[in-house]
């Protein structure tokens, strides 16, 4: 009997279109004997649509903490009794930090701010910060700094940010479970603008704030719709302090359906590891998903958690034989 | 001899703090050992430092500066 799987080979493999949101929450609920099925035809619908090459990112936090929003996975709220302090980085050690990153080999960089959207201050560090890499550092610059106006979108253009990160977080149903300071339609509106302004779109989520398997279904359909250049995959790790403080992390097989879920349902986009990968999947976890659908990742620390360290990150994908993109093939 | 526990603050005479060493691997420290003040954190892509207003900065291979700076 054929399920959900022959269809996705079908629709996904062979004409490279996503699953719909029906299909993807069949695939997030296929039995645990069908996972192994379910991430091998990931891994040939990602090396299929695009290619064999990862994608390898470095992460920095330009100001830290703070923030006035109440995303409640979040230790960087300043509304939760989380003991991350607020922080800003000095441009040299941003620089530095690039240099890092290019070092690994990654080709891109993202500076990120916790904010609800940048101020006059942080636009302004923001542009001596990417001018700064830019005389320093060969690597692709990318930023996040929570919800613009058309004039930031069209400065971050103007100073040469390449990609922007927003993530919508979670499926619009669920998202007032999660964030009540502001809503899933303002997300949406920057990233509107960030698309039409040429910029490359950055926009993915994190699993396991308490959402069901259909919402993740959901979540998978509306970020196709929004069709983004990357998308960034978290797995909860709960923060201390933070109301998902106490939750559980994603069983390591629901992560990894919902890594093959994800691919089937954006078979040409960039589907990078995020936070969360170490605690949720472990060491054999993360090599289940490069050979089930992934094809990028962040080495290195995240924001205010640490990750594996980049040389092992970059010794698994050598033994996988998953060649790192080249900083020429992305420009 | 540090008195705090570096992950949750609270104190090391008190309490198992088994689950905070072992999540310490994938976190930098957020009190300070030594008065349990929080610390200022800047993680970078391939380290970390802290910084006690009272007992000075660290890092993952860093000594605690005596002068506090």
């Amino acid at each position: 009997m054929r399920d959900v799987l022959d269809h996705a080979h079908d629709r996904v493999l062979d004409h490279g279109t996503g699953l719909d949101e029906a299909g993807v929450l069949a695939v997030l609920r296929l039995p645990d004997d069908r996972l192994p099925a379910a991430l091998q035809l990931a891994h040939e619908v990602r090396m299929r649509w695009c290619g064999p090459e990862v994608e390898v990112e470095g992460i920095v936090s330009l100001k830290t903490g703070g923030c006035p929003e109440d995303c409640h996975f979040c230790s960087q709220s300043g509304l939760f009794s989380s003991p991350v302090r607020s922080v800003w980085l000095d441009i040299p050690s941003l620089v530095a930090a690039a240099e890092q990153t290019a070092a690994t080999g990654a080709t891109e960089f993202c500076i990120v701010a916790a904010v609800r959207g940048p101020d006059d201050k942080l636009m302004a560090q923001l542009r001596e910060g990417v001018a700064a890499i830019r005389e320093a550092v060969d690597i692709q610059v990318a930023a996040s700094l929570g919800m613009l106006t058309q004039a930031q979108v069209d400065e971050l253009v103007a100073i040469g940010v390449h990609r922007y990160n927003h993530n919508l977080e979670t499926a619009r149903s669920y998202f007032p479970q999660v964030v009540t300071t502001h809503t899933w339609q303002e997300r949406w509106d920057t990233l509107s603008m960030v698309r039409a302004s040429g910029m490359e779109v950055c926009c993915g989520g994190i699993l396991g704030l308490g959402e069901s398997p259909a919402q993740r279904a959901e979540f998978a359909c509306q970020l196709a719709a929004l069709d983004p250049h990357e998308v960034p995959l978290n797995f909860l790790n709960p923060r201390p302090g933070t109301p998902l403080g106490d939750r559980a992390p994603v069983p390591a097989r629901d992560a990894l359906r919902a890594i093959a879920a994800y691919r089937l349902a954006l078979p040409r986009t960039i589907l990078r590891y995020a936070g969360g990968r170490e605690i949720t999947l472990g060491d054999l976890g993360t090599r289940d998903g490069l050979l089930g659908g992934v094809n990028a990742v962040i080495v290195g620390n995240y924001l205010t958690t640490l990750g594996r360290p980049a040389a092992d990150d970059l010794a698994l994908l050598d033994e996988l034989q998953l060649p790192v993109k080249a900083l020429s093939a992305t420009l | 001899m540090a008195s705090w526990c570096d992950r949750c603050g609270g104190a090391l005479a008190d309490g198992d703090h088994t689950r905070c060493t072992a999540a310490r691997a994938l976190e930098p420290p957020r009190f300070c050992p030594d008065c349990r003040r929080r610390m200022k954190v800047q993680v970078l892509p391939s380290g970390w430092s802290a910084s006690c207003a009272v007992h000075g900065r660290t890092g993952p291979d860093q000594p605690r500066s005596a002068t506090g700076r």
